[in-house]
């Protein structure tokens, strides 16, 4: 039979996003402004597990895309401040 | 079937060989522990031993790859519409018992493969989702030839690109919405595939239920999950990720110097050939002295691959292992090799050929997404 099991049962599939957690290297006050500016859209891993050491242009730039490429609801002053808490944190 | 124990609990943890590659381990649904990228939009990686288990990479092991973190939360299959439309005489409205009742159903065994695989080991380093070499699968996958779906409709004159959507959607409006094309031809190839079945199963829920766009040969980011929309355009699709995202240098080697930016670029396209040993794993010991088969896969773009060459001395020498090839040119396919070392420490290199000559350079080049790594692999082991 080329029917599958969930069509056989006529069941629904559902899915739940996982529950995730602050990465403990944004756990802080001071990383305050990132937590609340940049899980809007995906976990805080994505941050995290980028290279250590890129420098602050790298940080710069990624804060850009966000805003410019994804449209991140983020002020051009909040940018400023998490693009320098992420070069400082990470390099 | 409600995936509600759905939290990620953490496994262990693995470090991947390169700088901040320490990734817990995580249960997801339908899923073995996998190594954890990142939890929203879901992005796992498979354990590499996975590999070594058969060449057929299981199903709750597959890789798993999101942009958008608006995935559907409920699929109904008996509700389930397939759309396709566009320039086309009659645009179709497929359920799933039509997919699977009313065309020809066949099945082709492919390795789908990020276009970031090993993007971790990419130096300089650059940004994107740090991964080792785990975000690649090879799986058995039944469904309708596009082309079937593409002549039922009747394709107009003028057709250039088919489009794919899928119900995995932006979080918020002002992202682009994720959707890739096609040229018409290759659409039209008979290899591309809309795929309801991976391993005998239905897709896991995180690798596309109920339907996804098998495109054999090419990099993973053209597999569209919970494909829902197909459309037929009479021009070159435009949308911000064929035209800004997964674009690669377009020259010759397909790659630039470190640190530059290429003068012009091209859509991804074929895998370029890899190898890798999946016996043993990098550190491993063996005995000294001693016969000790090394095992392992190879694979290309669809240019069969036609010779791996093993080298025991760090590429000073080299001799060819024996193929297996069972499963097609678009599989894993299986290489073995005996070889005797002597007491001390060994690094092992595997370089893959395909037929047409392509062949895995010694050095690896660059891109500045970190796309298409293929470089040949080195392990060190010890004779002991
Ligand atoms: C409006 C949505 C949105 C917000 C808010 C957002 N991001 Fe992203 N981010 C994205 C999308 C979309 C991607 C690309 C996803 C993909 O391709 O996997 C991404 C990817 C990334 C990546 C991976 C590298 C890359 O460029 O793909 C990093 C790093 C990142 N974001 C950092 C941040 C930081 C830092 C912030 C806060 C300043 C932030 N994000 C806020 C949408 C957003």
């Amino acid at each position: 039979s080329t029917r599958s099991k969930a069509e056989k049962n006529g069941t629904p599939v559902a899915f739940v996003m996982p529950d995730e957690a602050t990465p403990a290297e944004l756990g802080d006050a001071g990383a305050e402004i990132v937590v609340a500016n940049c899980a809007t859209c995906h976990s805080l891993e994505y941050i995290t597990t980028q290279p250590r050491g890129m420098g602050p242009k790298f940080w710069q730039d990624s804060v850009a895309k966000m805003v410019k490429v994804y449209s991140a609801p983020i002020e051009p002053v909040d940018a400023d401040a998490i693009a320098a808490t992420l070069a400082k944190r990470f390099g | 079937t409600l995936f509600t124990a759905a939290a990620a609990k953490a496994a262990g943890s693995v470090t991947l060989p390169f700088g901040n590659g320490t990734r817990p381990l995580v249960r997801m649904p339908q899923k073995r522990p996998m190594i954890l990228l990142t939890t929203r939009p879901p992005q796992l990686e498979t354990p590499f031993s996975v590999f070594n288990e058969g060449l057929i990479t299981p199903n709750d092991a597959f890789f798993v790859r999101y942009h958008l973190s608006g995935l559907p939360s409920e699929i109904d299959p008996a509700t389930y519409t397939l759309k396709l439309g566009g320039h086309v005489n009659a645009p179709l409205s497929l359920s799933l018992a039509s997919l699977k009742r009313d065309f020809p159903v066949t099945e082709i065994v492919a390795v789908n493969q990020c276009s970031g695989n090993s993007r971790g080991f990419v130096n300089p380093r650059v940004g994107g989702g740090q991964m080792g070499n785990g975000a690649m699968g090879n799986a058995r996958w039944r469904g309708v030839a596009l082309k079937h779906l593409l002549a039922k409709a009747g394709v107009r004159e003028g057709a250039r690109q088919v489009t794919f959507n899928g119900l995995d959607n932006p979080p918020i409006d002002g992202i682009p919405d994720f959707v890739k094309a096609l040229d018409i031809d290759h659409a039209l190839d008979g290899e591309v595939m809309v795929a309801f079945a991976m391993n005998g199963a239905d897709l896991p829920f995180l690798n596309g239920y109920p339907l996804r766009l098998i495109v054999p040969g090419h990099y993973g980011t053209y597999w569209v999950k919970h494909l829902d929309e197909i459309n037929v355009v009479d021009a070159a699709f435009d949308g911000y990720w064929m035209k800004t995202a997964y674009r690669v240098p377009d020259n010759a080697c397909l790659c630039v110097e470190p640190g530059t930016k290429p003068d012009k670029t091209k859509p991804i396209g074929r895998f370029n050939v890899r190898s890798f040993v999946t016996s043993h794993a990098d550190g491993a010991k063996l005995a000294a002295g001693r016969a000790t088969e090394l095992r392992g896969i190879a694979f290309s773009g669809g240019d069969p691959v036609a010779k791996v060459l093993v080298s025991t001395a760090d590429g000073r020498n080299w001799r060819e292992a024996k193929l297996g090839g069972a499963l097609g040119r678009y599989a894993f396919n299986e290489w073995r090799t005996s070889i005797e070392l002597p007491a001390g420490r060994h690094a092992i290199k595997v370089r893959a050929q395909t037929a047409g000559g392509e062949m895995q350079p010694l050095t690896a080049s660059w891109q500045p997404a970190g796309y298409m790594r293929n470089v040949v692999e080195t392990i060190q082991v010890e004779a002991v």
